[in-house]
């Protein structure tokens, strides 16, 4: 049965700086980072030391709770540095590419092969963490047997790349083996969500997946967002979920028997010169990519969306799971009366400013917090741009009290932090919505195990 | 603007930790910030914010409570020169009641900041925005000839015991304004009640014209003299004796619509409020027994501080319901118990802000519900899905 999902709830941020349906050739780099922080809970633990040459597909750390859940090396090379923050905690294990050697993980159809071959394969080759779960937005518990699994074929975030662009550049094949391998790892169905509102690209025809259509304004492409329209989770149960690129990456598995985690991204943001897709490795820097193509200035580079990204230097790496580089300015300046201005140029969710009247079709914002942290006080704000049937500002205060009960009752298992980034951003109090909704997942995870 | 920010930059050191005023160093930062929105950059979530903060929302706030409160002014003026049989003209009675306001505007806002600055210096935080708004309203449900020692003892009272004991701006049950109104109300009666309060100059008794009464519209009818009430229109427009923000239900839908294009008020609250009150009120015409429930419902909207009450002090978020379902019963309550109070209720002609203060209390417990509802729909949800997995 196919859905037909209109929201309403939401908000489209319209920033300046959309790729151009351009592909450029793939970037070079030098250097590769996999950085443990992008997953969150995971306690890991390192299989190599500085200096150890690798294989792309060697694993570089593993998860200390579950063993076999394996991080590997994006490319062949050796190992030149892993870095360590705060209380020695690991934050990237660096690898400088020399050659292009590849593990043989044995090539293999999905199809033929059993669920626990093919869930072994995906842990051994490290491509295991792509699969992620609600509850808690983490990588999937590779002993459970999920009650769905989905792919959500489009991304509403701020500037996203199109993954129509994305599809027509890519293998058919590979996308439809990924697809057939995870399709054996669901008791239930295998959903593909695309967007209601363009053509389907043609590698989605004869799949085996459920194709659903979602649309509306961002977070309607949020995997939560079509899980809880769909086939929501339940208290006990899960759903596992996979990135379209990712699900190519494993159909490259099966087929060649190679880790390549390879996808294109979208560099995005209104200091890039000239917004493009590239072809890229994940893990790479993106240093490449940014020379010679960016503003002068004190700017903010963040891999992924302006919403859920992560915030790194100017040589810093791809994040494991993002498919786009933002590039904006820092808004570390003062502004006289800031509050007071009628604000012409100033994108907003309210009505109170002079940009409702007179709008303009992209707006450029910066990284300025646009006021000082307050308590709660404006009501019914959040409940705009959530559309699921939570209320947010209950379920952020059941977090705050550590309220265990509560929080199960108002949906915990149901949300990850990118659902309420949008909170975030309109929070006339300037609450920091994203920590805390993780703060409750690493409580609830930690709780329930 | 450089030099302005060059001499804070230059001066901030001071009141930074381990600075000579490291003790005013919320206050410092209260002015800096009133100047500059700062500097601050997102450092983890979102990296960009909206443009708006709690400053921007109050200013809306107080930009939709002009109306009421330049309208209050030139009330003043006309009531007085009414109550003195002369007639200046709408200048000079502007001006006369501006300057009566000025000192009640200046002792609200003197106290209550003070207040919030200290308690903000005490707890280490940053200086709140709410009292902007709060310190406008105390004086607007003032009557004029209020002594200003009460107001202040009022505002000190509302802001302490209603609003720094509970962790400040955000953590209130009651609404801090209306706080102030009701500890004047049954600490002083005699200033907050009668028929010679809500004209300057009355209570003096100086140069009054013979047998003139100041008696609001709703004294009259719960003395039963419904005879002597002045017109529909004199009441919507607002040239009657009453609070100083309050007479003029124009003025103040004005500010309701300001309040709800902005999307800073919430309209469920106000549209169901007055939706309450239409419905008492005609309730009440069906019974009829006196007077005072004879009077035609939509009488009782532009009466007393009832239009004030729902569109700025009902619509407070904090103290207020908080779910959307919420919104709506607690906005219909205040309206049935503000006409209830009103008119059944003779020791109090004004049922407004008792209801509104007793809904403040209750308005968790309708969320309360609100919140299980969607809780059942969840469990009921889990349960069905477990019964498929046994079969």
């Amino acid at each position: 049965m196919s859905l037909s999902v209109k929201l309403k709830k939401g908000l489209d941020i319209r920033l300046k700086g959309q790729s151009e349906k351009i592909l450029n050739p793939e970037a070079e780099s030098i250097r590769y980072g996999v950085k443990p922080v992008d997953f969150p809970g995971l306690t890991p633990k390192l299989n190599v030391r500085v200096g150890d040459k690798v294989m792309a597909g060697s694993p570089l750390f593993h998860d200390k709770l579950k063993p076999e859940v394996l991080f590997a090396s994006p490319v062949s090379g050796s190992v030149v540095s892993i870095s360590r923050g705060d209380r020695r905690k690991l934050l990237e294990v660096v690898v400088e590419k020399a050659g292009d050697e590849y593990i043989d993980f044995g090539k293999a159809d999905p199809a033929v092969i059993s669920r626990e071959e093919i869930i072994e394969k995906l842990l051994k080759s490290g491509l295991w963490p792509v699969v992620r779960q609600r509850p808690y937005h983490v990588v999937a518990r590779h002993t459970d047997t999920p009650k769905a699994i989905f792919v959500s074929a489009f991304d509403s975030a701020p500037l996203a790349p199109d993954y129509n662009f994305i599809f027509d550049n890519s293998s058919e094949s590979h996308f439809r083996t990924g697809l057939k391998a995870l399709k054996r790892l669901t008791s239930g169905s295998l959903h593909v969500v695309v967007n209601g509102k363009s053509e389907p690209s043609g590698i989605l025809k004869d799949t085996p997946a459920e194709i659903e259509k979602f649309s509306g304004p961002h977070p309607s492409g949020n995997v939560g967002i079509q899980i809880h329209h769909i086939d929501p989770v339940n208290k006990g149960e899960s759903v596992w979920y996979v990135n379209p690129q990712d699900v190519i990456a494993i159909g490259r598995l099966f087929e060649e028997g190679k880790y390549r985690h390879d996808r294109i991204i979208a560099l995005t943001g209104s200091e890039v010169i000239k917004p493009q897709y590239y072809r890229i490795r994940s893990g790479a820097s993106i240093q490449s990519l940014i020379k010679e193509n960016i503003t002068a200035g004190n700017l903010r580079y963040i891999s992924g969306n302006v919403l859920t990204g992560s915030g790194i230097t100017a040589d810093g790496y791809l994040g494991f799971y993002d498919s786009q580089v933002t590039i904006i300015p820092e808004g570390d300046y003062f502004e006289f009366f800031g509050w007071m201005m009628p604000g012409t140029d100033k994108f907003s969710f309210y009505k109170a400013f002079a940009s409702k009247i007179f709008p303009r079709k992209e707006y450029i914002l910066d990284t300025n917090f646009h006021g000082g942290e307050r308590a709660f006080v404006m009501t019914g704000q959040y409940e705009k741009v959530v559309p699921m049937d939570i209320y947010p500002m209950q379920l952020l205060k059941a977090i705050l009290a550590e309220d265990i009960d509560m929080m199960e009752n108002l949906g915990i298992y149901e949300v990850a932090e990118e659902d309420f980034a949008l909170c975030e951003y309109i929070c006339p109090s300037k609450i920091e919505i994203q920590s805390i909704i993780r703060k409750g997942l690493d409580l609830m995870a930690r709780e329930m195990n | 603007m450089d030099s302005l920010r060059k001499k804070i930059d230059k001066i901030k050191p001071n009141f930074m930790e381990g600075g000579r005023f490291a003790k005013l160093r919320s206050v410092f930062e209260g002015f800096e910030s009133f100047l500059f929105v700062s500097d601050k950059v997102t450092f983890r979530g979102s990296h960009i914010r909206d443009s708006i903060d709690l400053k921007r929302t109050m200013t809306v706030v107080i930009i939709a409570l002009l109306p009421a409160f330049l309208f209050g002014a030139y009330n003043i003026g006309l009531q007085h020169f009414r109550s003195i049989g002369t007639d200046p003209g709408l200048v000079q009675m502007f001006l006369f009641g501006f300057l009566k306001m000025l000192p009640l505007v200046i002792v609200s806002y003197g106290v209550g900041l003070g207040i919030e600055f200290i308690a903000a210096q005490i707890r280490g935080h940053e200086i709140n925005e709410g009292f902007l708004v709060s310190g406008l309203l105390i004086p607007l449900v003032m009557p004029v000839d209020v002594p200003l020692w009460m107001l202040a003892l009022a505002t000190a009272f509302a802001v302490i015991l209603g609003k720094e004991i509970f962790g400040g701006t955000g953590m209130n049950i009651f609404n801090p304004a209306l706080l102030a109104r009701a500890f004047l109300f049954f600490s002083y009666p005699a200033w907050m009640s009668g028929d010679k309060v809500w004209i300057e100059g009355l209570v003096k008794g100086e140069n009054i014209i013979d047998g003139f009464s100041g008696a609001t519209p709703l004294a009259m009818l719960a003395q039963g003299e419904a005879s002597e009430m002045p017109s529909f229109m004199d009441m919507f427009i607002g040239t009657i004796p009453g609070s100083i923000g309050e007479t003029s239900t124009l003025a103040i839908l004005i500010g309701a619509v300001i309040l709800i294009a902005t999307g800073i008020g919430s309209w469920k609250i106000i549209i169901s409020t007055f939706a309450g009150g239409l419905a008492m009120g005609l309730l009440l015409n069906v019974f009829a027994a006196n007077d005072f429930m004879e009077l035609p419902a939509y009488y009782h909207m532009v009466l007393g501080g009832f239009a004030f009450g729902a569109v700025f002090m009902a619509t407070d978020p904090v103290s207020g319901a908080q779910t959307e379902t919420g919104k709506w019963i607690y906005g219909f309550l205040i309206g049935i118990l503000s006409i209830l109070i009103r008119v059944l209720n003779p020791a109090y002609p004004e049922g407004v802000m008792l209801a509104i203060l007793l809904m403040n209390v209750f308005a968790p417990l309708i969320d309360y519900y609100v919140v299980r509802s969607s809780i059942k729909r969840r469990l009921k949800r889990a349960e069905t899905a477990f019964k498929n997995q046994v079969k």
